[in-house]
C-alpha cells in the first residue's frame, strides 16, 4: 500500500514537473497571485485581506468571470516574515506564472517582494501603508492603503482649523509607528505645527502612564497624536483617560480605524478623533456621497460571509483586486505589461479607501478627500463635517 | 512628587506581573533544573480562556478558576508528555523542549481562539483613584494585591507544609530527597502545576489592564525571565524583587531618561548587577536545611 502510494505520487510529480497538467483547464483562466501575512503578528490585517480576495474572487468566478476567463488565486501565508515573503513571491513568478499580484499586507513584506516583479516586470498592487512603497515610483508597482503621510496631514489640517499648534507625540516603536511619526515630523512645518515633546512605547508594552505623564507635564501642549496600530494605542487611550488628560484633544491615527479599537479602549474612546477611509461610517454617508454605494455593498458582502465585522485593511484588498480586474478588462489581454499599463491609466475608481485617479508620477491615485476625519461619540463613530 | 508617584506605581504594577511569571520560572528551575520557556503562555492562557468562558456567558469569578484550571491541566501535560520523557536530557534539550511547547501552545491559542486582543472589565470599576496626585487603576490594586496573596501563599507552603519541605528538598539534592521516601516525578509535576496556576493568575490580573492575545506569552516569558536572573535563578525572593525592580526601572527609565531607551536600560541594568553577581541579587543559597 505504501510503496502504491509513493508510486503514485511520483508519477504525479513527473506529470506536474513535465506540464502534462497544463491542458485545456488552463487555457480559460488566468493566475493572480498574493502573499499576505494571515498569520503572525499582522494577522489581523491580512486574515481579512486573505477572506476579501477569497470571496470576491468567486463571485467574479461565478459571474463568468474576466474577458471570459476565469481567475485561479494562489495565496501563499508569508506568517508576516520579509524573508519568507521574499520566497513566496519568487515562486509565484517562476512556478505560478502569475500575471499580477495584490498582496503584501505589511510594508516590510512589500518591500521585499518589489525586486521579484519588477525584474519579472509583472504588476504588483501592495496593500501595506508606507510611503516607500510608491515613492519613488516603480514602474511596476502600486498601491491602495492611504499613506501614513496623509493620515499626518489630514490630523493637522483638522487641527489648524482648531487653532491648535503645539503637539505632543507619542508613537509605537513597530515599522508603522515609527515611519508615520517620521512623516509627521516632517510635514509639521507646512501646517505651522510645532512639536514639543515627542515620545513613545514599545508595541508590546502595557502601561504608558510614564510616557503621558511626561506629555502632561509639559507646558503649553495643545493636542496629542498618537501614530501606531494594534493594541498599543488602545493602552494609550485608557491612560490618558486614567490620567485625566481628556480636555487636550486626542488623535488615532488610521492604524486603529477598527471596531475593535474601541471595544477595546471602552469609555476611554470618547472624544477621540481620527482619519479613516469611508468604509467605517458607510451608513452614515449622504446618499450623494460617490462611494456610498460601493462601501455599503463590500461591507454586507464581507459581513455576510465571515460574520466579522469589516476592517480598513480588507477593503484595501477589495480596491486592489478591482483596480486590477478593471485593468484586465481594459487591456483585455493577459499580458501583464499591458495590464501594468491599464492600471496606471486607472481613474475615477470608486474604491473603498477613496477615488482612485493614478497617473504614471502617481501609484496611489488618492488625495487627502479619501480620509474622512471622525470622532469617537458613544462608542460609536462620527463624522465630522469639514470645518468644524 | 506626583510624577515620581505615577511612576512608581505603574513601574510596580508592571513589576508584579514579572514577579509572577519569575516566580513560575523560579518554582520550576527548583524542582526539576528546567528553565521553562513557556511560562509566559500560562499568562496567556490565564487570561484568554477568562475572557472566553466569561463571553459564553459564565460569571467572571467562575471563568477565572476555569482558566485557572485549564492552566494547570496543561501545566500538567506539558510535564507528563514533554519534560518527563526527556529525564535525564542535557538542560539544552529541556529548554528546547520547553520552547516548543511555547510555540505549539501559542499556535493553538490562535487555532482555538482568534488572533484578536481582548479586554476584560476591571474587577472594580475603571474610575481611577487619586494617589497624593497619581492617577491610579483600581485594577493595579488588585495586581499589587493578587501578587501579595500569592507569594504569601507560595511562602506559607513552603515553609509550613510537608509538601512543600519537599519541593524544596527535592531543590536541594534531588538524590538525597528520593533516599528519604520523597517521589520527586509527583513533586515535578507539582512545581509545574503550581507554575501554571500562578502564570494563569497573573494572566487574570493583569488582563484588565493590558488587553491579552494569543501571543502576548512572548514578552511576558523574556521580562520574566530577565527578572529571575536579576534575582537569582531559583530564588523565590530574587524573583520577587527581581520582577518589581524590572518594572521599576522600564517606568523610571521611561519617565525621567527617555522612552526611546526604557528597554534597553532596564537590561543594561540587569547586565551590569550580572557583571558584579553573576549569581543574581540573591544567588542561590548553595545549604538547605529542611
Amino acid at each position: 500500500m505504501k510503496s502504491k502510494t509513493a508510486l503514485t505520487s511520483l508519477l504525479a510529480a513527473s506529470v506536474m514537473a513535465f506540464g502534462f497538467s497544463q491542458g485545456a483547464l488552463a487555457q480559460n483562466t488566468v493566475k493572480i497571485g498574493s502573499v499576505l501575512s494571515v498569520t503572525g503578528p499582522s494577522s489581523f490585517l491580512g486574515e481579512p485581506e486573505d477572506k476579501t480576495l477569497k470571496l470576491y474572487v468567486d463571485k467574479i468566478n461565478a459571474a463568468g468571470g474576466v474577458a471570459g476567463k476565469k481567475i485561479e488565486l494562489v495565496i501563499y501565508d508569508d506568517g508576516g516574515d520579509a524573508n519568507k515573503a521574499r520566497t513566496f513571491a519568487t515562486r509565484l513568478i517562476e512556478d505560478d506564472e502569475v500575471i499580477a499580484m495584490v498582496g503584501g499586507t505589511t510594508t516590510g513584506s512589500t518591500m521585499a517582494m518589489i525586486p521579484v516583479f519588477e525584474e519579472a516586470q509583472v504588476p504588483f498592487i501592495s496593500l501595506a501603508g508606507a510611503i516607500e512603497v510608491i515613492d519613488p515610483v516603480r514602474k511596476f508597482v502600486f498601491k491602495t492603503p492611504h499613506t501614513d503621510k496623509m493620515a499626518c496631514e489630514k490630523i493637522f489640517e483638522d487641527l489648524k482649523k482648531r487653532n491648535l499648534t503645539k503637539i505632543g507625540l507619542i508613537s509605537g516603536t513597530d515599522g508603522f509607528g515609527a515611519s508615520m511619526r517620521a512623516q509627521c515630523v516632517k510635514v509639521a512645518p507646512n501646517y505651522g505645527m510645532e512639536i514639543i515633546v515627542d515620545e513613545n512605547y514599545g508595541p508590546r508594552d502595557s502601561d504608558m502612564t510614564a510616557q503621558l505623564t511626561k506629555i502632561k507635564n509639559t507646558a503649553g501642549v495643545q493636542a496629542v497624536v498618537n501614530p501606531g496600530f494594534g493594541q498599543g494605542p488602545a493602552i494609550v487611550t485608557r491612560n490618558y483617560a486614567q490620567l485625566g488628560m481628556t480636555n487636550i484633544p486626542f488623535y488615532q491615527s488610521h492604524g486603529v480605524a477598527s471596531k475593535s479599537f474601541i471595544d477595546l479602549a471602552g469609555a476611554a474612546a470618547e472624544g477621540v478623533r481620527l482619519p479613516a477611509a469611508a468604509l467605517l461610517v458607510g451608513d452614515k454617508l449622504p446618499e450623494s456621497d460617490p462611494q456610498k454605494k460601493v462601501v455599503t455593498e463590500y461591507k454586507q458582502a464581507y459581513e455576510g460571509a465571515t460574520k466579522q465585522p469589516v476592517s480598513t485593511f480588507g477593503g484595501h484588498a477589495y480596491d486592489g483586486l478591482f483596480i486590477l480586474v478593471e485593468a484586465m478588462k481594459r487591456a483585455n489581454s493577459t499580458d501583464p505589461k499591458k495590464i501594468r499599463d491599464e492600471i496606471e491609466k486607472t481613474k475615477g475608481f470608486v474604491g473603498t479607501g477613496g477615488i482612485v485617479n493614478m497617473s504614471p508620477t502617481d501609484h496611489l491615485g488618492l488625495d487627502l478627500s479619501a480620509f474622512r476625519m471622525l470622532e469617537i461619540k458613544g462608542g460609536d463613530w462620527n463624522l465630522i463635517a469639514s470645518g468644524s | 512628587m506626583a510624577e515620581f508617584l505615577q511612576f512608581l506605581i505603574s513601574g510596580l504594577t508592571v513589576g508584579a506581573v514579572y514577579a509572577l511569571v519569575a516566580l513560575g520560572f523560579t518554582l520550576i528551575y527548583n524542582a526539576s533544573g528546567v528553565v521553562n520557556f513557556a511560562q509566559g503562555e500560562f499568562v496567556m492562557l490565564g487570561g484568554m480562556v477568562t475572557v472566553f468562558v466569561s463571553a459564553a456567558g459564565v460569571p467572571l469569578p467562575l471563568a477565572a478558576v476555569i482558566a485557572i484550571g485549564i492552566a494547570v491541566a496543561i501545566g500538567l501535560l506539558l510535564h507528563r508528555f514533554a519534560i518527563e520523557p526527556a529525564r535525564g536530557a542535557s538542560a539544552v534539550t529541556l529548554i528546547i523542549i520547553t520552547i516548543g511547547a511555547s510555540i505549539l501552545l501559542r499556535g493553538l491559542a490562535a487555532i482555538v481562539f482568534d488572533k484578536q486582543f481582548h479586554k476584560l472589565p476591571a474587577f472594580t470599576g475603571d474610575a481611577p483613584v487619586d494617589v497624593l496626585g497619581a492617577a491610579v487603576q483600581p485594577q493595579s490594586f488588585w495586581v499589587l494585591g493578587g501578587t501579595a496573596v500569592v507569594v504569601l501563599a507560595l511562602y506559607v507552603f513552603l515553609e509550613h507544609t510537608i509538601t512543600g519541605k519537599a519541593v524544596l528538598a527535592t531543590a536541594a539534592n534531588r538524590l538525597a530527597a528520593r533516599l528519604v521516601g520523597i517521589n520527586t516525578t509527583t513533586i515535578m509535576a507539582l512545581a509545574f502545576g503550581g507554575s501554571a496556576a500562578i502564570g494563569a493568575i497573573a494572566g487574570i490580573l493583569v488582563t484588565p489592564i493590558t488587553l491579552t492575545s494569543y501571543d502576548v506569552g512572548t514578552l511576558l516569558a523574556l521580562k520574566g525571565f530577565a527578572a529571575a536572573m536579576l534575582g537569582g535563578m531559583g530564588n523565590p525572593v530574587g524573583a520577587v524583587v527581581g520582577g518589581l525592580l524590572l518594572g521599576l526601572l522600564e517606568a523610571f527609565g521611561a519617565g525621567y531618561i527617555s522612552s526611546t531607551y526604557k528597554d534597553a536600560f532596564a537590561f543594561v541594568v540587569i547586565l551590569i548587577v550580572l557583571f558584579a553577581a553573576p549569581q543574581g541579587l540573591f544567588g542561590r543559597r548553595v545549604v538547605e536545611r529542611v
